[in-house]
């Protein structure tokens, strides 16, 4: 095992191929305890693809995806209750109000859920009895995202989290970022739009992949 | 709470919510079995003899109208990422959503089955052959629904498909359940059938709709 004894999550030389194409071939990253990765690239250059390897929803088509030196594939059920996957879609039911949403998905994620923190955090505590089909698509988008904060896990991968969030929305996300990196928490996090996040590390992916310094 | 009972809760809560879910299962059942005396007439002895058939055949059909929104809609809203996050194995959550799906559909579907028993002139001394055979039966038509619903949980209008994935798969349920209820002095055995294919169906069907799944997260 290359990677015996590194903290973290690490890619190992991942290729992917969503069908005959093959979307990126031999990229490596990781990212350590308390740090950001930046996923770039123009549409199409396999950020959401990535993004759904590390998650475990797609099988690579070749390399590995590690955790603290050991593959994730030897264990995907313990991978899978570790991570936070947020991606495009709200994963909201329009007939259930915010706080039954966000109640409902944090109790098939964990016994033990801080809901009503979570609604605070992203200013949602006035709408938690809104039924979820009256909400705007940025208030949506906060929902989606107040799980991160609901119920606890070590890795964030997060798929364009600030699409649709206005400036003080955007804020409260990188605040939350923040108290999740100073407790050892990842996130990995795919955006055409500058966050402020210091230290974060950029993976562009293009036609050579490569880790560029902060 | 586990997260097995958060998603049948859940799942009970939004079929509570949207409304209609038991009523438009009942309502199908009853009128689609109404249906026949008009096709076959109204004879008491014709009617006897086909309701068994007449109602089992509703029940299918009742259960197949509300299936291919049991993982789509989950699908559709990217709730399927949330729910493959759970702890618990896939099967589980599988599990969970089918439970629900029965209390929501087959279990309206049992405590009208003597309705409907009334409505055929099914002899009286048959009723309870019906509402065990209901009972036991009537899981496994969720079970092995599941297994098209998942199936078809990516495809666009792939609702359209469920039934011709399943309805051939409801064969040895329908036939050991029309065996129960048309024959109430000899029931024991097809009762058992009917248990076996459940019980068969409780372990398979969870597991390949799970795989199914995988797929559709792909």
């Amino acid at each position: 095992m290359p990677n015996a004894g590194i903290i973290g999550l690490t890619v190992d030389t991942l290729t992917c191929r969503r069908g005959e194409h093959e979307v990126f071939a031999g990229l490596s990253c990781g990212v350590r305890p308390g740090g950001v990765l930046y996923l770039r690239g123009p549409n199409g250059a396999g950020k959401s693809s990535l993004l759904r390897i590390l998650a475990g929803f797609i099988a690579p088509a070749a390399g590995s995806v590690g955790w603290d030196g050991e593959d994730v594939a030897a264990d995907p059920q313990a991978h899978r209750a570790r991570l936070h996957y947020v991606g495009h879609l709200d994963t909201l039911k329009p007939v259930l109000t915010a706080a039954e949403n966000l109640s409902t998905q944090a109790a098939m994620l964990q016994e033990k859920a801080y809901v009503d923190t979570a609604l605070r955090r992203f200013g949602l505590a006035n709408l938690r009895d809104l039924p979820a089909r009256f909400l705007s698509a940025g208030q949506r988008r906060r929902l989606a995202l107040a799980r991160l904060a609901a119920v606890p896990r070590p890795l964030w991968l997060l798929d364009e989290p600030t699409v649709a969030l206005d400036a003080a929305s955007a804020e409260r996300l990188e605040i939350l970022i923040a108290e999740h990196r100073a407790t050892g928490g990842m996130a990995v996090i795919a955006t055409h739009t500058d966050m402020n996040l210091p230290g974060a590390q950029t993976l562009l992916l293009e036609a050579r992949q490569r880790v560029v310094a902060p | 709470m586990s997260p097995f009972l958060a998603v049948v809760r859940r799942d009970l809560l939004i079929a509570r919510r949207q409304g209609g879910g038991s009523m438009l299962a009942v309502a199908f059942f009853v009128v689609v079995a109404a249906l026949f005396p008009f096709a076959v007439g109204a004879d008491p002895a014709t009617l006897r003899r086909v309701a068994p058939g007449v109602i089992w055949v509703s029940a299918l059909l009742a259960t197949l109208l509300s299936l291919d929104r049991l993982f789509q809609a989950d699908f559709e809203d990217g709730s399927l990422d949330v729910l493959a996050l759970s702890p618990q194995p896939l099967f589980f959550t599988v599990l969970a959503k089918v439970l629900a799906h029965w209390l929501v559909v087959g279990l309206p579907l049992v405590i009208a089955s003597p309705l409907v028993g009334i409505l055929l002139n099914l002899p009286i001394e048959a009723f309870p052959a019906l509402v065990a055979a209901t009972l036991i039966g009537t899981p496994a038509l969720s079970l092995v629904g599941a297994i098209g619903a998942a199936l078809t949980a990516g495809i666009r209008r792939g609702g359209v498909l469920v039934p011709l994935l399943v309805l051939p798969l409801y064969i040895p349920t329908l036939i050991f359940g029309v065996a129960a209820t048309a024959d109430p002095a000899h029931a024991t055995e097809p009762l058992m059938l009917l248990g076996a294919v459940s019980l068969v169906s409780l372990v398979l069907a969870p597991l390949a709709s799970a795989a199914a799944l995988r797929l559709a997260l792909e």
